[in-house]
C-alpha cells in the first residue's frame, strides 16, 4: 500500500496571551491510501488543528504534513474537506452549492449540471435541487455538502466531526451512506469524530489522541470486515475494540 | 449504492417560507395603523378649527391641488428626487467600493479609516459653507454633501459585512480550489449584502435629511425650497404640502429600497 498522507513531527503552537499554548506536540502518523481512518480524543486535543493542516487551512509550526509526497502548501480541490457547520452558501441553491467547486475548476455548464445532478441524487436530493440551504434540515444540508465535496472528485475527503450536530438516526444513516461510497470508490478519509462507537464502526484505523499537548496516544486497528453492517455492531468483536477505544480516550 | 430520501424538513419546506405573521393579525394591525391616521388628521382639524395657527387638512388638500395643477409640485419634487438619486447612488457606489478595500485590505484601512471617522463626526450639512465657497452655487455642492451623508452612513457598514464574513464560508469555497478573486466575487460579496442594504437604507435616509436641509439654505427650486420662501409669506398651507410631500417621498423611497433589498437576500434565515 502507498502512503497518501504522511505526517511528520508536526507541531501547532498557539501564541495565547504571553505564554504559547501546545495544541499538537510532534505528531506523526502515516496513513495509506484508500484508508478510512478516524480521529478521536478529548475535546481539545487538537484534531480539528490537525485536520485544518492537512487540509492546508492551517500550518504548522514545525514539522511537515505530506500529501502524495509534497508537503501542503495551501487548500486544494484534491482535498475535499467537509465541516461540522456544514458551510453550505446560503444565498445559493443546493445545485449551485454542488456545483460551486466544478464552477471555479472552469468545468462547462452542461457537464457541471450533469456532475452535479449525479452528485444530489447520490445523496438523495434531488427533490431539493432548488431549494436554498435555510429550508434544509441538518442532515440534508450535510448530504449538500457531502455532495458539494464529492463534486469535485478529491482523493482525499478530509471531515471534522460531520454528523456531530445530528439525531442519532440520521447520523447512522449517513454513516451507512458514507461507508457504502467508500466501498465504491475507496477514497482516503479521515474523519474526526467524538463519538467511539462511530470512530470504531467506520474505520480501518482508530487514532486516538491524548490533550495538553495534542499528541497521538494510541492506535487501534480495526480488523472488522466491510461493508460494515448491523450484525458486525451487534458482534462481540465490535464491543472489544469499542472498550478498548473508550479505555484510551476516557482513561488516558 | 446507497441512496436516501426522506420527508421535507418541514411541510412546504420547498416554497420559500415567509414569516408574515397570522392574516388576522396583520388586518388587525392595518385596521389600527388606519385608525390611528384617521384619528391624527382629525386632531389636527380639531386644533386648527380651535384657533391655532394651523390652515385645516381641507385647505392643505387645496393647496397641494393648485400646487399639482400649476406643475410647482412635480417640478419641486423631481429636482429634489434628483439630487437625493444622484448623491445617494454616487454615495452608496463610493461606500462599496470604499468599504469593501478596507475589509479586504489592511493598507486601505488603514489609509481610509482616519478619513472616515473623522468625517463621521461632523454633519455632512455642517460641510455645505465650505463646500459652497468651494464649488459654487449650482448642483454640485449639494449633490456632493448628499453624496457625503450617504457615503458615509454606509461605508462603514460596507466594512462590517466584508469583515464578518464567516471564516468557514472562506475555508470552503478555498477547499474548493476558488482562489482570492473567485472568493471575493462568489463569497464575500454576497456574505455582504445584508449589511450593505442596511448601509444604505441608512445612508437615503440621512441623504434625504441632508437634501431638505441643504435646499433650505440655497437652492432655487425643489421641496425645501419651496417651504423656505413660504416661510416669507407666511404660507402655512405650502410648508404643509411640502412636509407631507417629503414624508411621503422619503417613505416611498425607503419602502422600495426594503422591497429591493428583501429581494436580493432572500436567503438570509429569519432570525
Ligand atoms: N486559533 C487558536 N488560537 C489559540 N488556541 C487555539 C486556536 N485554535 C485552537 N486552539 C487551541 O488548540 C487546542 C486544540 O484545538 P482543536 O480545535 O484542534 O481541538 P479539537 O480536538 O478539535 O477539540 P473539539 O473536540 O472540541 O473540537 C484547543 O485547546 C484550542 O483551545
Ligand atoms: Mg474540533
Amino acid at each position: 500500500m502507498t502512503t497518501k498522507i504522511s505526517v511528520r513531527e508536526v507541531s501547532r503552537v498557539f501564541p495565547v496571551g504571553r505564554q504559547d499554548f501546545t495544541a499538537l506536540d510532534r505528531v506523526s502518523l502515516d496513513i495509506a491510501d484508500n484508508e478510512f481512518v478516524t480521529l478521536v480524543g478529548p475535546s481539545g486535543c487538537g484534531k480539528s488543528t490537525l485536520l485544518n493542516i492537512l487540509a492546508g487551512l492551517d500550518h504548522p509550526t514545525a514539522g511537515t504534513a505530506l500529501v502524495d509526497g509534497r508537503p501542503v502548501s495551501g487548500p486544494g480541490p484534491e482535498r475535499g474537506v467537509i465541516f461540522q457547520q456544514y458551510a453550505l452558501f446560503p444565498w445559493l441553491t443546493v445545485r449551485q452549492n454542488v456545483e460551486f467547486g466544478l464552477r471555479t475548476a472552469g468545468v462547462g455548464r452542461r457537464e457541471r449540471r450533469e456532475t452535479a445532478e449525479h452528485f444530489i441524487r447520490l445523496v438523495g436530493l434531488e427533490q431539493f435541487a432548488d431549494a436554498l440551504p435555510k429550508t434544509l434540515s441538518g442532515g440534508m444540508k450535510q448530504r449538500c455538502a457531502i455532495a458539494r465535496a464529492y463534486a469535485v472528485d478529491p482523493s482525499i475527503l478530509l471531515m471534522d466531526e460531520p454528523f456531530g450536530a445530528l439525531d442519532a438516526l440520521t447520523r447512522v444513516r449517513l454513516q451507512e451512506q458514507l461507508l457504502a461510497t467508500w466501498n465504491a470508490d475507496r477514497r482516503t478519509v479521515v474523519f474526526v469524530t467524538h463519538d467511539v462507537d462511530e470512530a470504531v464502526y467506520l474505520a480501518n484505523r482508530v487514532i486516538v489522541m491524548a490533550a495538553r499537548p495534542g499528541r497521538v496516544f494510541e492506535v487501534v486497528d480495526v480488523d472488522l470486515p466491510y461493508p460494515r453492517t448491523e450484525k458486525i455492531r451487534l458482534s462481540p468483536e465490535f464491543a472489544a475494540l469499542r472498550n478498548r477505544v473508550w479505555q484510551a480516550v476516557y482513561h488516558q | 449504492m446507497a441512496v436516501l430520501t426522506d420527508a421535507p424538513a418541514r411541510p412546504g419546506a420547498q416554497a420559500p417560507v415567509r414569516h408574515t405573521g397570522r392574516p388576522d393579525r396583520r388586518r388587525t394591525l392595518l385596521l389600527l395603523n388606519l385608525v390611528s391616521i384617521a384619528a391624527g388628521i382629525g386632531l389636527w382639524w380639531g386644533l386648527a378649527r380651535a384657533g391655532l395657527q394651523f390652515p385645516t387638512p381641507a385647505e392643505v388638500a387645496a393647496q397641494a391641488w393648485t400646487m399639482a395643477g400649476d406643475g410647482t409640485l412635480l417640478d419641486d419634487a423631481t429636482a429634489s428626487l434628483g439630487r437625493v438619486l444622484a448623491g445617494f447612488l454616487l454615495g452608496s457606489a463610493a461606500a462599496v467600493v470604499v468599504g469593501f478595500l478596507m475589509g479586504w485590505y489592511t493598507v486601505a484601512r488603514g489609509l481610509f479609516e482616519p478619513w472616515i471617522q473623522f468625517f463621521r463626526t461632523i454633519p455632512p450639512l455642517a460641510m455645505l459653507p465650505l463646500v459652497l465657497v468651494l464649488l459654487g452655487i449650482d448642483e454640485t455642492p449639494k449633490i456632493f454633501v448628499i453624496f457625503l451623508a450617504a457615503f458615509l452612513a454606509c461605508v462603514i457598514s460596507t466594512y462590517q459585512g466584508v469583515v464578518s464574513v464567516e471564516r468557514t464560508l472562506i475555508a470552503a469555497a478555498q477547499v474548493l480550489g476558488a482562489k482570492d478573486g473567485t472568493i471575493f466575487a462568489r463569497v464575500v460579496v454576497p456574505a455582504s449584502t445584508p449589511f450593505i442594504l442596511v448601509g444604505m437604507r441608512v445612508g437615503l435616509g440621512s441623504a434625504w435629511a441632508t437634501l431638505v436641509a441643504a435646499e433650505l439654505l440655497a437652492a432655487q427650486e425643489g421641496l425645501g425650497h419651496r417651504m423656505q420662501s413660504a416661510q416669507l409669506y407666511y404660507d402655512l398651507p405650502t410648508i404643509f404640502v411640502g412636509i407631507i410631500s417629503i414624508g411621503v417621498l422619503g417613505l416611498l423611497m425607503d419602502r422600495l429600497l426594503q422591497l429591493a433589498g428583501s429581494r436580493v437576500t432572500r436567503w438570509q434565515e429569519q432570525r
